[in-house]
């Protein structure tokens, strides 16, 4: 009887995975928790624009993707890179301002993709879907996807905590005492295209960046310490999403827009005046430092 | 966490780091040139110089941050830094109380903390976030990071900057007092051309390359020296004094202890030695007094 049991509660399991809205909940979740440590460096970095031009090269890697025909999470995770890369070297020579080099690059290759697709008249592409988020074409696959690049993510984000912190406060600090902020910041960029790449077909191209930093954004205000406010963002990105694709679901918008308003939502709620949060916000400072 | 023990009960000092001819050359020119200093386990290298003249160059090759463009800089192999960088701005969606601070590079328990923020006394500030501090408690809170990391070099780039007099004083105390503690080789830049620290072993004087070194009174009586900072300087390389015998106004006069106000400090002022706010040298370069108000 116990053996029946588990089956029938496997089969449920595998019955609920047949449901497009339970795929793109598990997923989307998935998606939230990495983003919300990656969402507060890039607050804390100011790299903003930066994650928004990684993300609009994402188009230039599904269209090299289909080019290549290679898979299109690879495609899009090499492109972001290459672009980061590109961004580093450019930085580095010092010709233009980062704000000007950013412009460029985050809207070059956005057309440099849109173009490129429009060329490949042999592949049929939803570029609604890629740009705005397709709860329907989340696959068991993406699901692997999203909760293995997600671990990778976070696991090289623990490990490399206090290095990345430590740069994010000071380069030169870091540096003179024995740590290695290059690394950290091509470790970091690594990381943010690989979460681009995983994020696409979720929230969209055009607003990954909104789901990493709103977010991070919403947890400062309640956030004591660094790690607070990073757990924090996990939890405020998984209820955003959920209350996005529910939202998607029964008003019938596309995903990553609900998504993002639902963020948004949570946001402005943190805004509110401080003292409808005060009793919760002292029992909190009960064991923190005088 | 300070380890009593008496420096000049050791033998010969270790040298911790030594610049050989080192020169930095950024954006088509040479920030500093030819620069030559070691630094012992025990000793305070003090660097003073006008605006420009490479002091955070100097001190930032020293640390292994700039890599020199000529010359070399031998740092004591594993050796440990504590710095105090010059500027250090934490933005503000950056939740950081100066707890947590104090671990930044590295795991610190919490008693630990807590006897170093003890020591440079901020220990009622363990909970504040750092954006909320003073310029002074935050130069206290940083100078307080940098010393539990138990360094054997500790750099500080005017780590007095916006503390005010009476602050000042007490952590030029507190620095001298971490030497000798602890045995560390201290490199402090300062941020008062004429003002050294009385318990500085070196002070080296530099303006684009080393005009003049030695101990404070030999710098003072150099004619290299007078000829950096001016003939009103002469004799007044001050080591750092208590007395405290006037206030800066806000419009930039001077409030004396007598209740006179002039638009000027005079040259026997106390804490500023020969305090000019214009004096030229021999280099040809301007200089600016830059005291505090600079905190972040």
């Amino acid at each position: 009887m116990g053996t029946g049991m588990g089956m029938g509660m496997t089969m449920r399991g595998a019955a609920m995975l047949d449901d497009f809205f339970t795929r793109a909940l598990i997923a989307g979740i998935g998606l939230a928790v990495t983003t919300g440590p990656l969402g507060c460096f890039i607050v804390w970095r100011r790299m903003a624009y930066f994650g928004d031009t990684m993300a609009h090269s994402a188009l230039l890697g599904v269209a090299l993707a289909f080019l290549f025909e290679i898979n299109l999470t690879v495609g899009v995770f090499i492109a972001a890179a290459m672009v980061s890369g590109a961004l580093l070297v450019l930085q580095r020579r010092g010709a233009l301002s980062t704000d000007a080099l950013l412009g460029i690059l985050s809207h070059a290759t956005l057309a440099l993709g849109l173009v490129m697709v429009a060329f490949m008249t042999w592949v049929r592409i939803d570029l609604m879907g890629f740009l705005f988020g397709d709860i329907l074409a989340v696959s068991r696959l993406d699901i692997a996807l999203i909760y293995g690049g997600g671990a990778v993510v976070l696991a090289v984000i623990a490990w490399l905590w206090r290095p990345l912190l430590a740069a994010t406060v000071n380069e030169e600090l870091a540096r003179a005492e024995g740590m290695a902020p290059e690394r950290s910041r091509v470790v970091f960029m690594l990381l943010m295209a690989l979460v681009i790449a995983i994020a696409m077909k979720i929230v969209g191209i055009l607003l990954i960046t909104a789901l990493m930093i709103i977010p991070a954004a919403t947890a400062r205000r309640f956030a004591a310490t660094p790690e607070q406010m990073a757990l924090m963002a996990s939890g405020i990105g998984a209820v955003a999403v959920a209350g996005g694709l529910f939202g998607s679901l029964e008003f019938d918008t596309p995903s990553g827009p609900s998504i993002v308003v639902a963020a948004l939502a949570l946001f402005l709620v943190s805004l509110l005046p401080y003292s409808a949060f005060s009793r919760r916000g002292s029992a909190a400072d009960g064991n923190r430092m005088p | 966490m300070l380890k009593k023990s008496d420096p000049a009960l050791r033998g010969p000092r270790e040298t911790l780091v030594s610049l050989k001819g080192a020169g930095v050359y950024r954006g088509g020119r040479w920030l500093v040139r030819n620069v030559e200093f070691d630094i012992a386990r025990g000793e305070i290298v003090t660097l003073i110089g006008p605006n420009g003249s490479g002091k955070s160059t100097t001190a930032r090759s020293a640390i292994g941050v700039l890599k020199p463009d000529e010359g070399s800089v031998w740092r004591l192999p594993g050796l440990r830094v504590g710095y105090v960088p010059q500027k250090l701005s934490i933005d503000w969606t950056l939740p950081l109380t100066v707890a947590r601070l104090m671990s930044l590079t590295a795991a610190h328990n919490a008693s630990e903390i807590a006897e170093a923020l003890a020591s440079v006394g901020i220990s009622h500030l363990a909970g504040a976030e750092v954006q909320a501090l003073s310029g002074g408690e935050f130069q206290r809170a940083l100078l307080a990071r940098a010393i539990l990391r138990k360094p054997d070099l500790l750099v500080l780039d005017e780590p007095v900057q916006g503390v005010d007099f009476a602050g000042e004083v007490a952590l030029y105390d507190l620095i001298g007092r971490i030497r000798d503690e602890t045995g560390c080789g201290i490199l402090l830049i300062s941020h008062d051309l004429h003002v050294v620290m009385a318990s500085t072993d070196t002070v080296i004087c530099l303006n684009g390359h080393v005009c003049c070194r030695g101990t404070p009174q030999s710098v003072a009586a150099s004619p290299e020296y007078h000829q950096l900072f001016g003939a009103r300087a002469a004799g007044t390389l001050a080591v750092y004094r208590h007395d405290h015998d006037h206030t800066h106004l806000p419009d930039g006069r001077v409030l004396h202890a007598d209740g006179t106000v002039t638009e000027h400090c005079h040259a026997g002022d106390g804490h500023h030695g020969d305090h000019t706010h214009d004096h030229g040298h021999g280099h040809g370069h301007g200089h600016d007094h830059e005291g505090g108000g600079h905190a972040r």
